[in-house]
C-alpha cells in the first residue's frame, strides 16, 4: 500500500481556513491553522499502476512544501484553480526521486526530479500550439486526454503526488540528477526551474536595475537565477527575516532591506522623487526597471508597483493575490508579466530544468533545506513550512520513505 | 552685574540638581565630589537697544559710517542670521528686526532703491512666511516678501556664483545676488562663539560646493573646541574664505550678543542656581513639572516649542567683520565662559528640548546626538571638559520620532546608521549620494525641507567627540534608537556609572555642564 496525504474538496474546511488566515493573527498563525483545518488526510492508497511504458513508478526521496501548497492548505488560494485540478489528490510537486520502473534512457533506479507540468506529452496528446513552442507551462490541454484533469503533478488524481510513498510520473517530465548534486540541494530543481523561468520570461537589459520581493525560496533563487543568467546591475531585495537577508547577500544582492520603510529605501537607493498620497502608500517616480514578486502577498505586488519607473516591468513570480490598487499599472504604463512554472523550450536540452539542475550543480544551495518530516508528521511539517521565515528556515520537506 | 560663572563642588548640602531632559526636566541629586559647571549670571541687557544700535552704525569698527557707504543706484543686500539663532526664538521684536529698520531707513534715507534681503539659511530649510514676519517685523516683511525679501537657495544654479578657491583649494560659492552687491550688510546673532565672524557669510550665503570644504568629518576633528575660533581647524577655513569675499564684496557686519535669559518668567527656576530658590521657584517647578508630564507629547512639544526667550542684548557692534567679531566674542565670553580646573573622567549634560535644526519642528535621534555631542561637548575653551577616553552621560529620551517634512533625508540617514556609525564611512561611502539627490534637492527647494546632506554635516558635529570618548550613555534615552546610534542608554544615573565603571573605575572625577543657560567651559 502507498501511504499518501490526500486532500479532499472540502468548502467548508476550505472557507473556515479562508476566513481564520486572512485575519491578522489567523494570518500569524497560518500553520497552525492549515494543520488544523485543512481538508487532508493521511491514507493509504493502492500502489499506482504505469499506464504504459511511457510511465514509471517514483520513489519520492525528499518532497518539498512550497507557497502554493500552503496557500491551498489556508484557503488563500484562488478558486480560479479548482477547475485545473480533481479530487481527491496527493500534494507534492517537488520532488526528488527514484524510478521503480525501466524507461528508455533511464534505468529503473535513477535519481530523478521531476518536471510537475502535466502537458499534452504526459496526456498522450498531440502537442497543442504552446507545447509545440516549448511552452509548456501554458499548455491549453491540461484537462484533457488520458490523465484526469491536472494542472501539475501534485494537483491531479490520476498520478498521486511527492507527499507520498510511490506516484507516477511520465518519462517526458523526469529529468536525471548528477551524483554530485545532493538531496538537499536536488529537491530546490523545481523551484530553481520556476526562478529561470521567471527570468527568462522578460528580457532583462545589461545594469538593468532589479527588485525581488521576497527572499523566501522563490526569491532567492530568483536572486540566484539573476545574477548567473544575466547581467542585471543592481539587485535590490526585500527580506523579511535576518537570515533571509544574510543568504540573499551570499547570492549576490546589491542591497538588502527590511519590510518597513521600503520605498523610502528603495528611493533612496534610486534617487528617485517619493510621492505621499494623503491616504494610502507612498511611491516613486522614478525607480527601479524591473521588479520580481516572489511572496504572492498584495504588499508585494503593491510594493513592485510603486516603486518601479514608468514603463518598468512587474515579473509575478509568487501566486497573485487579489485586492492590489492597480493604478499604478495603468498611470505608469507598466507591464504585468506572469511566470508560471517551467517550460521546455523549442530545445530540450536548453529548457528551464536543465539550466537549474546546472546552477544548481556550481551554487551555494546547502542548507537551505532544514526540516525533514515524515508523512505522519505532516501537521508539524505544515506548521513549521508556514513559519519557516520566522523560525530561520527556507525549505521544509517531507522525507516519505 | 551678575555673579561671575563658577564651578560648585557637590557635598552633603547640595540639593538636587536640575538637569534637563528633552521636553522635559528633573532633580537630580549627584555623586559626592561632583563638579558642577555653573554660568554668568545673566548680564542685563542693554536698556536703550535702539540707541545702540545706531551708534554702532554710525561709529562702525574699521569702517565709514553705515550712511557714508549708501548711495543712490547702489545694489543693497541684507542678509540676516535664520531661524536657528538664537534659542529659543527670542521675544518680538526681535534684534533683527531692530537692526534691519534702522538700515532701511538709512538706505531710505540716501535713496537707495535697489534692496533684497535674504534669510541665510544655507543647507537649513527656507524659513517660512510666518517665520520671516516674525524675524523681521510686520513691517519689513510688508514691504519686501516675496519680491526682495527672500530664503538663500544653495541649490539654484542661476542665483550662485564661485568667487574662486582658496589658496588651500576650497571653493567659494555663494549667493550671486549677495556677491554681485555694491554692499553686503550681515545681521547677525551671535549665541555662542562659533558663531558670527567668517561664519556668516561663508556659510549662510554657500552652496554645497563650497561647505564641504570645512564640514567634513577631518575638520571637525581638528576643531578643538569650534567654540574656540583660534583652535579651530573650521574657523580657519572660514576665515580663508572670508578674506576671498572680502576681496571682491564690501561687507559690512553687523553683530549682536544676548544674555543668560533664555526661559520666560515662569520658568525663572530653570535659570536660578538651586539652593537660592524660593518657594515661589519650588512651586513653579513642581507645578511646570506636573503638568508637563501630564499633557500628551504632542502637546509638550508646542508648548515648549512657543516658549519665547527674554533676552537682554548684551552688545551692537558693526563695521568690518574682522575688526568686529573679537568684540562679539570678547561679550559672549563675558555672559558665558567659566574658568574650570581639570578634566573629568565623565562629565554629565543635560540634553534640552530644542537644538537649531528643531526649531518649530522635531527633535530626532540624529539631532540629539549632533545637540549632545556636537554642540555642548564642545562647549569648551583648552581642553574638553571630559579626559580621552572618558565617558560622556546624557540626559535625554531618545525617542524615535522624525518631522517628516523638514528632516526627510535624516529619516533615511537614520537607517544607515544600521549599516555604520563611523562617520568617515558615512561620509565616503554616501554623503555624495544624498548630498545630490534631486529628491531631497527638490524638496530642499520647493518644500521646507533640510538640505539631504544636512544629517552628515549633524553626524560629523559629533566626529571629533566620538574619536575622544570611550562611551556614551544616554539616561532615560530609548534604548533602540540609542543603540542604533551607537551608543547605550541607562535607566538612572547610578546606572549609568555602573556601566560607565569598566571604563573609568568605581570612583570617576564628575563634572556636569548645567545648561542651558549658556556657559563655555575655559579647561585649564
Amino acid at each position: 500500500m502507498n501511504l499518501a496525504l490526500e486532500y479532499h474538496r472540502s468548502a467548508s474546511r476550505y472557507f473556515t481556513a479562508r476566513a481564520v488566515s486572512s485575519t491578522r493573527p489567523g494570518g500569524r498563525l497560518a500553520g497552525t491553522v492549515a494543520a488544523a483545518l485543512a481538508p487532508l488526510q493521511l491514507v493509504e492508497r493502492a500502489n499506482p499502476v504505469p499506464p504504459d511504458e511511457s510511465w514509471t513508478r517514483v520513489e519520492p526521496v525528499l518532497s518539498g512544501i512550497c507557497g502554493s501548497d500552503l496557500g491551498l492548505l489556508t484557503g488563500r488560494s484562488s478558486p480560479y484553480l479548482g477547475p485545473l485540478t480533481s479530487m481527491p489528490f496527493v500534494l507534492g510537486h517537488e520532488v526528488l526521486g527514484r524510478t521503480l520502473d525501466e524507461l528508455p534512457g533511464l534505468p529503473r533506479g535513477t535519481r530523478v526530479v521531476i518536471d510537475p507540468v502535466l502537458r499534452c506529452a504526459a496526456r498522450g496528446l498531440p502537442a497543442c500550439p504552446a507545447c509545440l513552442a516549448g511552452h509548456t507551462c501554458r499548455c491549453d490541454r491540461i484537462t484533457t486526454g488520458r490523465l484526469a484533469a491536472g494542472l501539475q503533478t501534485g494537483f491531479c488524481a490520476d498520478t498521486g503526488g511527492g507527499w507520498s510513498r510511490r506516484l507516477l510520473a511520465h518519462a517526458s517530465q523526469l529529468h536525471a540528477v548528477p551524483d554530485s548534486l545532493a538531496d538537499g540541494v536536488a529537491v530546490l530543481v523545481e523551484p530553481l526551474a520556476c526562478a529561470v523561468h521567471a527570468v527568462r520570461r522578460v528580457p532583462i537589459p545589461p545594469g538593468a536595475s532589479v527588485l525581488v520581493i521576497g527572499a523566501g525560496t522563490v526569491g532567492l533563487l530568483t536572486l540566484l537565477a539573476l545574477r548567473k543568467l544575466t547581467t542585471a546591475g543592481e539587485i535590490h531585495v526585500i527580506a523579511k527575516h535576518r537570515h533571509q537577508a544574510q543568504r540573499a547577500r551570499e547570492l549576490g544582492a546589491t542591497q538588502v532591506i527590511g519590510t518597513e520603510n521600503t520605498i523610502r529605501a528603495l528611493r533612496r537607493s534610486t534617487g528617485a522623487l517619493l510621492l505621499e498620497p494623503e491616504l494610502g502608500e507612498g511611491y516613486l517616480l522614478g525607480g527601479l526597471d524591473l521588479a520580481f514578486e516572489c511572496t504572492g502577498g498584495p504588499t508585494g505586488l503593491s510594493t513592485a508597483l510603486r516603486s518601479l519607473r514608468a514603463g518598468g516591468t512587474v515579473v509575478a513570480s509568487g501566486m497573485p493575490a487579489s485586492g492590489v490598487d492597480l493604478t499604478p499599472l495603468w498611470y505608469r504604463e507598466l507591464n504585468l508579466v506572469g511566470a508560471y512554472a517551467s517550460a521546455v523550450e523549442e530545445e530540450p536540452s536548453q529548457g528551464d530544468f536543465p539550466a537549474a539542475i546546472s546552477l544548481a550543480t556550481a551554487a551555494p544551495l546547502e542548507g537551505y533545506v532544514e526540516g525533514k518530516y515524515p508523512l505522519e508528521q505532516w501537521r508539524a511539517a505544515v506548521d513549521h513550512a508556514a513559519s519557516a521565515g520566522r523560525l530561520g528556515a527556507i525549505k521544509v520537506v517531507f522525507a516519505p520513505s | 552685574m551678575g555673579r561671575p560663572g563658577f564651578v560648585l563642588e557637590v557635598d552633603e548640602r547640595t540639593p538636587p540638581l536640575l538637569i534637563h531632559e528633552g521636553d522635559g526636566f528633573r532633580l537630580e541629586r549627584l555623586p559626592l565630589g561632583s563638579q558642577v559647571i555653573y554660568p554668568p549670571e545673566s548680564l542685563p541687557g542693554i536698556v536703550d537697544l535702539d540707541g545702540a544700535i545706531r551708534r554702532a552704525l554710525l561709529h562702525p569698527h574699521g569702517s565709514d559710517p553705515l550712511p557714508r557707504l549708501l548711495r543712490r543706484g547702489m545694489r543693497l543686500t541684507i542678509v540676516f542670521d535664520d531661524l536657528s539663532l538664537p534659542l529659543p526664538p527670542m521675544r518680538t521684536p526681535d534684534v533683527r528686526q531692530r537692526v534691519i529698520e534702522q538700515v532701511l531707513e538709512m538706505a531710505a534715507t540716501a535713496g537707495v532703491d535697489d534692496v533684497e534681503l535674504i534669510a541665510a539659511n544655507s543647507l537649513h530649510r527656507r524659513m517660512t512666511p510666518a517665520e520671516l514676519k516674525r524675524t523681521v517685523g510686520e513691517r519689513v516683511f510688508r514691504a519686501f516678501h516675496p519680491g526682495h525679501l527672500r530664503n538663500h537657495d544653495a541649490e539654484d544654479p542661476d542665483d550662485l556664483a564661485h568667487l574662486g578657491t582658496t589658496a588651500h583649494g576650497e571653493d567659494v560659492e555663494i549667493n550671486r545676488r549677495a556677491a554681485e552687491s555694491d554692499l553686503l550688510i550681515y545681521v547677525n546673532i551671535t549665541l555662542t562663539a562659533m558663531n558670527g565672524g567668517s561664519k556668516s557669510v561663508t556659510v549662510g550665503l554657500a552652496s554645497y560646493a563650497s561647505l564641504r570644504h570645512h564640514h567634513n568629518v577631518h575638520t571637525l576633528r581638528h576643531s578643538r573646541s569650534f567654540n574656540d575660533p583660534p583652535n579651530s581647524a573650521m574657523h580657519h577655513s572660514y576665515d580663508r574664505m572670508a578674506d576671498l569675499i572680502g576681496g571682491q564684496v564690501p561687507v559690512f557686519t553687523i553683530e549682536t550678543t544676548l544674555n543668560n535669559e533664555p526661559f520666560p518668567s515662569a520658568l525663572r527656576f530653570l535659570t536660578r542656581r538651586e539652593w537660592e530658590w524660593n518657594l515661589t521657584d519650588q512651586a513653579s517647578y513642581l507645578a511646570v513639572k506636573r503638568s508637563n508630564e501630564l499633557a500628551g507629547p504632542k502637546l509638550r512639544r508646542r508648548i515648549w516649542q512657543a516658549t519665547e526667550a527674554p533676552y537682554g542684548v548684551t552688545g551692537v557692534h558693526a563695521g568690518a567683520p574682522s575688526l568686529v567679531h573679537p568684540h562679539t566674542l570678547a561679550a559672549v565670553h563675558r555672559q558665558q565662559l567659566t574658568e574650570v580646573s581639570g578634566q573629568a573622567d565623565v562629565a554629565i549634560f543635560g540634553l534640552p528640548y530644542i537644538c537649531p535644526y528643531n526649531v518649530n519642528s522635531i527633535m530626532n535621534p540624529i539631532l540629539v546626538m549632533s545637540l549632545g555631542l556636537g554642540y555642548f561637548f564642545n562647549l569648551y575653551r583648552g581642553r574638553p571638559i571630559v579626559r580621552q577616553g572618558g565617558v560622556v552621560i546624557f540626559y535625554h529620551p531618545v525617542p524615535h520620532e522624525f518631522h517628516p517634512v523638514h528632516h526627510p533625508s535624516y529619516i533615511d540617514f537614520y537607517e544607515l546608521l544600521a549599516e555604520t556609525t563611523d562617520p568617515v564611512m558615512l561620509e565616503t561611502k554616501y554623503e555624495k549620494q544624498f548630498a545630490t539627490d534631486p529628491w531631497y534637492i527638490h524638496l530642499y527647494r520647493t518644500s521646507y525641507a533640510y538640505h539631504g546632506v544636512h544629517p552628515f554635516y549633524m553626524w560629523y558635529w559629533g566626529a571629533h567627540a566620538m574619536q575622544h570618548l570611550s562611551d556614551v550613555i544616554f539616561v532615560g534615552g530609548n534604548r533602540s534608537t540609542t543603540a542604533r546610534l551607537g551608543f547605550r542608554a541607562a535607566s538612572s544615573l547610578a546606572d549609568a556609572l555602573e556601566l560607565a565603571r569598566d571604563t573609568v573605575g568605581a570612583d570617576p572625577a564628575i563634572t556636569y555642564l548645567h545648561a542651558p543657560p549658556m556657559v563655555l567651559a575655559d579647561v585649564r
